[in-house]
């Protein structure tokens, strides 16, 4: 009983898994596709086509738009997060334990909650409908999760050949570069991608503070939605997952596999 | 001039730690604070009332009670509340099976490992878009109902999206979150599990006992903290319920959202009140949650 359970949990898992990607892979493709046919009567690249070609320039700019507020999010999420994460995970000191509390609540209070509150004073400061204005306001809970990463990285870390490479004569930041930096990699990359990918796939704060003038992939996807055009939505779904996909082949490539666990 | 220099060696040394620590925390302190805090804070106060200009002697808590004596109010929360914890109980469950299941697995099919973190690195969005095709009335699994003879048209198929269980929104979350807390649980199982269990083993415990006893304990950390994010992340999400539930009852991030983008401008306060009530609410679900297991650990009850 057991080793059948046990022969039938990956192909399960598998099926568990894939069962959504094909449904909209099906979906992306079918022309015509009737109640109740379980299978499109037409097949054909209408949506593709519509996806690259009619609305191309609206779907390729979401893309750009996306691409790059999630690449400025991790960026100055890991650049902020690195010295931050270093003296938490290195020294003791007094008020820790706050700044752990302090950093833990962007992690579970919902953007949304944020983002209307900021509003008003994005408008005021002229960061509304910006794109740092989004950028900002994705740093509220990228930047925390990113801390986190960094510091478990650095509670790992030795920094004896810190000292040593300095005995030696390297100056300081050359040890930074050529120490440090090599060491923490790894973990500098999965924060990153971390922040990355949350940023990827935020709706509402976006569409909050970029008032619908940045428009991000998921804020075009949900305008696809109302339309009801079910394979152009399928089809941009796609679009969508893809960045998550080369994420995780990435990492799974590059880090070993397991690295991902605790994005979510 | 010499002596109050000499004096201060020591002194700045230990000060330029300390200067340093500043310098290295002080970025990210600051955005945290000056972000977060600061839009929570201004939440607050527009949630009491202020507008620009008005000054704030003029706060009052007419939109905070206005928005608690709603009696929809009550009724988005107890939607709410009942998705966020049937979906962290359904995955949570369903994660300690799969993650004992796996740890065992795990070792001997790395695509397997591979192939379960896939969901993690989804958006949500999509596979809310999926569940959509696959559980709506002319969707695939009605129209696999439809071929199987069970029902005639769409509408014979049992409503499973935009429905009064929330079933669609509850699958969507049940799928991405499993291996969230799976891939908790089985850092913490590979880590720590085995050489415990086989200790159980010898010592003739039943597969019950070395779970109860063994396992559990092992697992529970990890269980604990990952239901907590599940459920805090569920509470307060937006996109699925909004794309899979009804229009009415909203949860509450919903209702928040629409009277925040509301035509009439007398609702955004009471929009902003309700996303800050959701705060609230998540941060002292996170607390007690933290506090209770804190005080049953105290009286010895090992979990």
């Amino acid at each position: 009983m057991r080793a059948l359970g046990t022969r039938l949990l990956a192909p399960a898992i598998l099926v568990a898994v894939g069962l959504p990607f094909a449904t909209l892979g099906v979906w992306s493709l079918a022309e015509r596709w009737f109640f109740p046919d379980l299978w499109p009567q037409a097949w054909g690249l209408r949506a593709w086509r519509y996806v690259f070609a009619t609305a191309g320039g609206q779907v390729a700019a979401a893309l750009v738009q996306s691409v790059a507020v999630a690449t400025a999010t991790s960026l100055v999420s890991v650049v902020v997060a690195l010295p931050a994460a270093r003296a938490l995970g290195l020294y003791d000191f007094r008020g820790k334990d706050t700044i752990s509390v302090l950093l833990t609540l962007p992690v579970i209070v919902p953007p949304l909650s944020v983002a209307m509150g900021l509003h008003l004073w994005f408008i005021r400061l002229g960061l509304a409908e910006t794109f740092v204005g989004v950028v900002a306001v994705h740093l509220t809970f990228c930047l925390p999760y990113a801390v986190f990463v960094l510091w478990g990285v650095f509670s790992n870390y030795n920094p004896d050949f810190e000292s040593q490479a300095r005995s030696l004569g390297a100056s300081q930041l050359r040890v930074w570069r050529q120490v440090m930096l090599p060491m923490v990699m790894p973990g500098l990359i999965v924060a990153g991608l971390f922040a990355f990918l949350l940023s990827w796939s935020q709706y509402l704060s976006t569409l909050i503070i970029g008032g619908g003038r940045l428009t991000t992939l998921p804020v075009l996807l949900f305008a696809l939605m109302g339309s009801g055009d079910r394979p152009v939505a399928a089809a941009v779904s796609i679009v969508f997952v893809l960045p998550a996909f080369v994420a995780l082949l990435f990492s799974a490539r590059h880090l070993g596999g397991q690295s991902l666990a605790g994005v979510r | 001039m010499a002596d109050p220099d000499a004096g201060r060696d020591a002194r700045t040394r230990r000060a330029a730690g300390r200067g340093s620590l500043a310098v290295m925390l002080l970025p990210a302190l600051m955005a945290v604070v000056g972000l977060f805090g600061g839009g929570l804070f201004l939440g607050i106060l527009q949630g009491l009332g202020h507008l620009p200009g008005a000054g704030l002697s003029r706060l009052s808590a007419t939109h905070f009670s206005r928005v608690w004596s709603d009696p929809d109010f009550l009724t988005s929360f107890g939607l709410t509340l009942y998705i966020a914890a049937v979906s962290t109980l359904v995955a949570a469950v369903i994660s300690v099976v799969a993650a004992l299941a796996l740890s065992r697995l795990v070792n001997r099919y790395r695509a397997v490992h591979f192939v379960f973190q896939v969901p993690l690195t989804v958006p949500h969005l999509v596979i809310a878009v999926a569940v959509l095709f696959m559980i709506s009335p002319a969707g695939l699994l009605a129209r696999v109902a439809a071929a199987a003879g069970l029902i005639q048209a769409p509408a014979d198929f049992p409503l499973l999206v935009n429905d009064r269980w929330s079933i669609g929104i509850i699958l969507t979350y049940v799928w991405k979150e499993i291996p969230f807390i799976t891939l908790m649980l089985l850092a913490v199982l590979q880590n720590a599990g085995r050489e415990l269990l086989d200790v159980g083993r010898t010592l003739k415990a039943d597969a019950w006992q070395r779970f109860r006893h063994i396992v559990l304990p092992t697992i529970f950390p990890a269980l604990g903290a990952a239901s907590l994010i599940v459920f805090a992340y569920t509470f307060g999400a937006f996109e699925v319920p909004y794309l899979l539930g009804r229009t009415y009852p909203m949860t509450l991030p919903v209702w928040a959202y629409k009277h925040y983008s509301d035509i009439d401008l007398l609702a955004r306060p009471e929009g902003i009140a309700t996303g800050i009530l959701i705060a609230g609410m998540v941060a002292a679900a996170v607390v007690t949650a933290q506090a209770l297991t804190r005080a049953a650990r105290k009286k010895g009850i090992v979990l």
